[in-house]
């Protein structure tokens, strides 16, 4: 070739003798705007997360001084009048109802994920993802009328068995003999799985498909049955990316409000029995609370919000910082 | 790949721990040796069936008699339960379906681990199981949908004797079944090329005059009140009374929350897909973790900086808390369209001297429109069911309230969730009634964006 290739053009565009003009012109007008008004728009997204933080601690703080940080969180009290906001039970209710939405909700949702990554025909492949997206949809609000009215009684059911037959399970077991077993953690833990189970679905089917298919083949190529693929291949592939994937559920789960304001009574205390009467979540706290809380007490609930949102905001950033990074190892 | 392939191929053959890794490359330690040890039969297991040394073995093959096991497992399961809720007395459907479901699990495995070798009963196992879960999630999604139009539909429609119904929905299943026949008939004949210019239009006609028809057949029928009135001078415990004022207050707090976000999450988009400027990698993350903000406090920042200053309750409010929410839903939508536009595209733009803003208005966006519109549509439908941003935000009221920036209004999800608190049959029934609206609001809005997405995907790759 007579072509040479002359030194990369200096670094600002400037013309140096000799040197053919640098393929990147500087940006005409439009684009300047055309970009800075895009810009202003991914800024505000920063912004309103920014002010999310900013404004909720701002306003939360004459609570939170009022009742002192460590009875804030670890206290089970909500008297407005005696400036008592202790959220702890509640923060401990939230994350048992999460926990058992994880439970039940995981092996629905990884089924499901390798169903229709791996299993189902695929002409039926498309509506499944379509009915995982529509389960997405589907309001908070809905999920809490079916869980109330058609859940509660067959799953109040289920925790009268679990109660008499898996009473060696501290979890299980009742304070007293005849309480009830309806309006608990359990029930809230199922609506709530049904209501996550789509999250981890779709990211951990992003991640799953992401597996070489060649490696896929040659699994199978070697006489591995299907199973064998998936727990020599396709699981090892995708681990950290279902680890990611089971996170943004907990995540979701955490802040799912009127659904579980619906199937649960609030109480403060924390309650590990999950089958019995009574539980409760910072967001029902809120939900609840909200419609005759006044002076101090709005500040409370604010506090409580801010508790949320920091809990989440951290599930979540680790949740999505180990999906992504599974998603570029792949 | 064909390598790494070859090199395992070897390790096969070997006796005892197999694999030594060379730790270089990350492809062989993917290949795991745990694929060895379910391969070649060990010496105490039943081989596979050596019927045909030609035809090779696959562990994974479902033939007649696998089915023939299956039935049988079904039958017996069934079987089982039966006799045992009998024996044990219980009769509860769960249980029934509990224990059948069980004994046929079970079933499966041991018949499969007599016939054939432990990793082919277990593949059977999983298999099952994981059909069993694809298959739960479908029936509680059909459970669910069923439920709530069973508990609500009363409410929406008028009285009428039952003879009167049957011909009603037997009338439009009969259109239904019209229109699929039509449509059957010309796909085939147009895979085999006979189709004339009569035949490729008779499914449009027949099908527009169906639609005309199901609705002359279904909208008399349909509660007229229930969608014109509000339930401003109804008593808890009267008749009637409806959600106008609810739709009123969906629609406008709606409208604003897809004024603001749509603008904002497309551009964010852009800036994302397009631009990839400095801030890319901060606002994707910001906008990831967005997605997971809990709505109820998307509904508490609007209700501390806004509601709680001295300006009161009101629509727009509750139009903003509801944009924070959809951003982060369409932005994600809309890059990954962005994503499917082949880059050619905005290459040849360029090329052509294009400034990168109109590549972007005259090449990008227009062919990504399509997408684009189902981003927002999916946005639309999640906000619309959202309640508790909207209870911090508009409160609620049960007058009809045009003015979206005074004053607290009602909305769909919240008219439902203030029914539901109180404790009497007739405001329950309305609460249902509600619900159906919601969930077919949102099933149309669902649909109409897949559809709407799915022609734009065909458009943009050339069918």
């Amino acid at each position: 070739m007579a072509l040479t290739i002359p030194d990369a053009p200096a670094p600002d565009g400037a013309l140096i003798d000799d040197v053919p003009r640098p393929i990147v012109q500087s940006r005409t007008f439009g684009d300047r705007i055309f970009r800075g008004i895009s810009a202003g728009a991914a800024a505000t997204c920063l912004f309103i997360m920014f002010a999310t933080g900013v404004f909720l601690t701002w306003k939360a703080l004459p609570a939170i001084t009022a009742t002192g940080v460590g009875e804030f969180l670890t206290g089970d009290t909500w008297q407005p009048d005696d400036e008592a906001f202790g959220v702890g039970g509640l923060l401990i209710n939230t994350i048992m109802i999460a926990l058992t939405a994880l439970v039940v909700g995981v092996p629905i949702a990884l089924g499901l994920a390798l169903f229709i990554n791996e299993y189902s025909p695929a002409r039926m492949r498309p509506y499944l993802t379509g009915g995982v997206d529509l389960l997405a949809a589907i309001p908070s609000l809905i999920f809490g009328m079916w869980g109330l009215y058609a859940l509660s009684e067959p799953l109040s059911g289920v925790a009268e068995w679990l109660a008499s037959h898996l009473n060696a399970i501290p979890l299980f077991r009742l304070t007293e003999p005849d309480v009830s077993l309806t309006r608990s953690t359990f029930i809230a833990g199922f609506v709530v799985a049904i209501m996550i189970t789509p999250v981890i679905t779709s990211v951990s089917r992003d991640v799953m498909a992401q597996v070489p298919r060649v490696q896929c083949e040659g699994a199978l190529g070697l006489g591995g049955s299907r199973w064998g693929m998936i727990r020599d291949v396709v699981l090892p592939f995708g681990k950290s990316g279902i680890v990611g994937s089971v996170l943004l559920g907990f995540g979701r789960a955490l802040g799912e409000t009127i659904a579980v304001v619906l199937v649960i009574d609030l109480v403060f205390q924390p309650n590990l029995n999950i089958l019995e009467q009574g539980s409760g979540s910072i967001s029902a706290l809120i939900a609840t609370k909200f419609g005759e809380a006044q002076g101090l007490e709005i500040n409370g609930l604010i506090a409580a919000g801010l508790a949320l949102f920091i809990m989440t905001l951290i599930v979540n950033l680790i949740a999505r910082a180990i999906v992504n990074r599974s998603k570029l190892a792949g | 790949m064909t390598i790494e392939l070859e090199r395992t191929d070897d390790v096969l053959f070997l006796e005892g721990p197999p694999l030594t890794h060379d730790g270089g490359d990350p492809g062989v330690d993917r290949l795991p040796p745990a694929i060895v040890e379910t391969n070649p039969p060990s010496v105490d297991e039943p081989g596979p069936p050596e019927s045909d040394p030609d035809v090779p073995f696959r562990p994974s093959s479902f033939g007649p008699s696998d089915r023939l096991e299956m039935v049988l497992a079904a039958v017996s399961g069934l079987a089982f339960a039966w006799a045992l809720c009998l024996v044990m007395d219980w009769s509860h459907p769960l249980t029934f379906t509990i224990w059948a479901i069980i004994w046929f699990v079970a079933g499966i495995y041991v018949t499969a681990r007599a016939r054939t070798s432990k990793v082919v009963a277990m593949d059977r196992l999983v298999t099952t199981l994981i059909w069993l879960s694809g298959a739960f999630a479908v029936a509680i999604l059909g459970w669910m949908i069923v439920f709530v139009l069973i508990e609500g539909i009363g409410g929406l429609v008028d009285d009428l004797p039952r003879g009167e119904w049957i011909a009603r929905i037997g009338a439009v299943g009969l259109m239904i079944a019209a229109v699929v026949g039509v449509r059957w008939r010309s796909g085939r004949r147009s895979a085999a090329g006979t189709d004339t210019v009569l035949s490729r239009l008779l499914p449009r006609v027949v099908g527009s005059a169906c639609a005309v028809g199901a609705l002359m057949v279904l909208l008399p029928v349909i509660n007229t009140e229930f969608f014109t009135a509000d339930i401003a001078e109804v008593g808890p415990l009267d008749e009637g009374g409806g959600i106008y004022h609810a739709l009123i207050g969906t629609l406008e707090q709606i409208t604003i929350a897809t004024v603001i976000s749509v603008p904002i999450a497309i551009l964010t988009a852009i800036y994302l897909h397009e631009i990839k400027g400095r801030l890319a990698v901060p606002v994707r993350f910001i906008v990831d973790a967005m997605s997971g903000l809990p709505s109820i406090v998307a509904g508490l920042i609007v209700f501390t900086v806004w509601v709680n200053t001295g300006r009161g309750f009101s629509g727009a409010s509750a139009g903003v808390a509801l944009a924070i929410i959809m951003i982060p839903i369409v932005t994600r939508t809309a890059e990954e369209i962005l994503r499917t536009i082949d880059d050619g595209l905005r290459e040849s733009a360029l090329a052509l001297g294009a400034p990168q803003w109109r590549s972007v208005v005259q090449v990008v966006l227009p062919t990504a429109r399509a997408g684009l519109i189902t981003a927002s549509i999916l946005g639309v439908a999640r906000a619309i069911g959202e309640t508790a941003p909207v209870l911090l935000t508009a409160f609620g009221s049960a007058v009809t309230n045009y003015n979206p920036f005074s004053a607290p209004q009602a909305d769909l999800p919240l008219f439902i969730w203030g029914l539901l608190r109180e404790p009497n049959e007739a405001q329950i029934a309305r609460a249902w009634s509600a619900a159906v609206v919601l969930l077919l609001l949102v099933l149309v809005l669902f649909i109409t964006a897949r559809v709407i997405g799915e022609r734009g995907a065909r458009k943009r790759t050339g069918r």
